[in-house]
């Protein structure tokens, strides 16, 4: 085996010659378009991942925005109501402090009416106890002339009457 | 990469082994029977004959051959043109004019001069010489080789490989206009094609640089690979293992990172820094013939040793069937020869892969070092 007797420099500029010629058809009727095609199509992939990605994003923040809003909502209601029992219940202390008031001045009222009342009615009765007192003064005057006997049991009778009064 | 080298070195040893043993057979059964039985390889000396007859290159091409019952040799095959540049020009006839002889015993009358083809090689004749004759050491002493242009077995294989590596992506690239994912043999085509992208080209030119070289990446990738390939089928084609061609593929590479080489390669070829002043030439010279000499020689040598080895050792592996027949009896002989053959034939499919990756690998690697740009500090 003697190589370099076995070189043939025929042989060599063939293969030069084929190879230049099938690297420059390759290269402009298969690498590049084989090779831009591959870097379009990983590009694409890689958009398409990075925009499914976003829209996840996206959608968690929509989610997130959601979850905020119908607490708030939440919140808000409890607040509402809480404002509400709070009024109610200021309404009713309101109510029951004007009621008292009202009773109060009510009663008041009616005492003093009452007292009013019976002052009349005192004044009343001083005025017929002096009236019938001036009759039976009258009367036993009237009387005193003419028996006094007759005297006595015409007061005895006035004083029975005024006692069954 | 361990592998490939454990594969390489397992290979060479075999190699060596068998041709050691083959030789010194050959002492013992010199000129035993000669061509008296019509060309059948039944000797050791036959068989190794034979085995570099495929190695080297040949000037038809032939697939089998036999002898017909009138004992006449019939060779099944077709001639290829041959065209050699000789002292009065290009002189071209079909190889056919040969009658098959590779030992220079038929003479070719063509343009005035005579021709012999002796091992595969077109010899020249002196004017005056009717015959070739040889010295001692079976050197033609009246002829001479001439510049042989033909469309060898070699070269009809490269064709037919340009052709199929044309065809194939042509018709890929096409098929990305109509769909972005390609369907029948593009689909086997494109992982190959990532595949010296993503593993070979990226990670050893860097992401910035990678994309002009991928055409030379790829078609040298391929190139090797089918021709590999096809020196495996019963075509015999042995192209990877010339070493023209192998020479050829390291010298492409060698021009390719030689000729993108930037200032900081050079720099730090011819003159590296943070060295001593003394020391820079010599680091020059041993860095220079680093790039020059040594890292393309590697490229080559192992190429052609690894298909050459490849090539010898299946053929010899079959040729067992013949070797042992004595003692093992045909069918023994047979079964182990086959089993045998067909275990290297599996192993070389690998081989053919892994040599057209370790080619296209260290040619990458070696253009990313000549276009890597320092950080200066």
């Amino acid at each position: 085996m003697d190589i370099f007797n076995d070189f043939s420099i025929g042989l060599f500029a063939l293969q030069a010659v084929i190879l230049i010629v099938l690297l420059v058809l390759l290269k402009k009727f298969a690498w590049k378009p084989i090779l831009a095609s591959l870097e379009e199509r990983e590009t694409g992939i890689e958009d398409a991942l990075k925009s499914a990605e976003n829209a996840r994003k996206e959608m968690q923040n929509l989610t997130a925005d959601n979850e905020r809003l119908a607490k708030e909502a939440r919140a808000e209601r409890d607040a509402m109501m809480k404002e509400a029992r709070e009024i109610r219940e200021n309404m009713i202390a309101e109510a029951k402090e004007d009621a008292k008031e009202v009773t109060a001045s009510l009663i008041e009222k009616a005492q003093a009416s009452i007292a009013q009342e019976k002052q009349a009615a005192l004044a009343e009765i001083k005025k017929n106890v002096a009236d019938l007192s001036i009759g039976i003064a009258e009367s036993v005057i009237k009387k005193e002339l003419s028996n006094k006997k007759d005297q006595l049991d015409l007061v005895e009778g006035i004083l029975k009457d005024v006692t069954l009064n | 990469m361990n592998i490939a080298q454990k594969t390489t070195k397992f290979l060479t040893i075999a190699v060596i082994a068998l041709f050691t043993t083959v030789n010194f057979a050959l002492n013992s059964n010199e000129n035993n029977q000669g061509e008296e039985d019509g060309g059948k390889v039944n000797t050791k000396s036959e068989i190794t004959a034979y085995i570099q007859h495929h190695l080297a290159d040949s000037h038809d091409f032939s697939l089998f051959s036999y002898t017909s019952s009138e004992g006449e040799r019939k060779h099944f095959g077709f001639p290829l043109p041959v065209i050699v540049w000789t002292s009065k020009g290009l002189v071209t006839f079909m190889s056919s004019a040969f009658h098959h002889n590779d030992d220079g015993h038929v003479i070719v009358e063509k343009g005035g001069l005579k021709f012999a083809k002796i091992h595969s090689k077109i010899y020249e004749l002196d004017s005056n010489a009717a015959t070739v004759s040889f010295d001692e050491s079976h050197h033609a002493t009246n002829a001479h080789k001439v510049l042989d242009f033909s469309i060898t077995k070699s070269v009809f294989g490269i064709l037919l490989a340009s052709l199929l590596i044309f065809l194939g992506f042509t018709k890929l690239a096409k098929q990305y206009k109509t769909k972005a994912i390609p369907t029948g043999l593009g689909r086997a085509l494109e992982p190959l094609v990532l595949y010296v992208r993503d593993e070979i080209a990226r990670p050893n030119i860097g992401e910035k640089k990678y994309r002009k070289f991928m055409p030379y990446l790829l078609t040298v990738f391929f190139f090797i690979w089918i021709l590999n390939l096809m020196g495996l089928t019963p075509f015999g084609f042995n192209v990877t293992g010339q070493i023209a061609i192998t020479v050829c593929l390291a010298l492409f590479t060698l021009v390719v990172y030689i000729s993108n080489g930037t200032k900081d390669f050079w720099m730090h070829t011819l003159w590296m820094p943070g060295v001593p002043k003394l020391l820079r030439p010599i680091l020059a010279v041993l860095e220079l013939a680093g790039f020059l000499l040594i890292k393309p020689f590697s490229l080559l040598v192992r190429l052609f040793a690894n298909i050459t080895a490849g090539h010898s050792v299946v053929m010899g592996i079959a040729a067992l069937m013949i070797l042992l027949k004595t003692q093992f009896g045909t069918v023994g002989a047979t079964g182990i020869s086959f089993a045998l053959t067909l275990f290297l034939t599996v192993i070389e499919i690998l081989v053919a892969f892994l040599q057209a990756f370790i080619f296209t690998m260290l040619s990458a690697l070696f253009i990313g070092m000549a276009v890597e740009e320092h950080e200066h500090h």
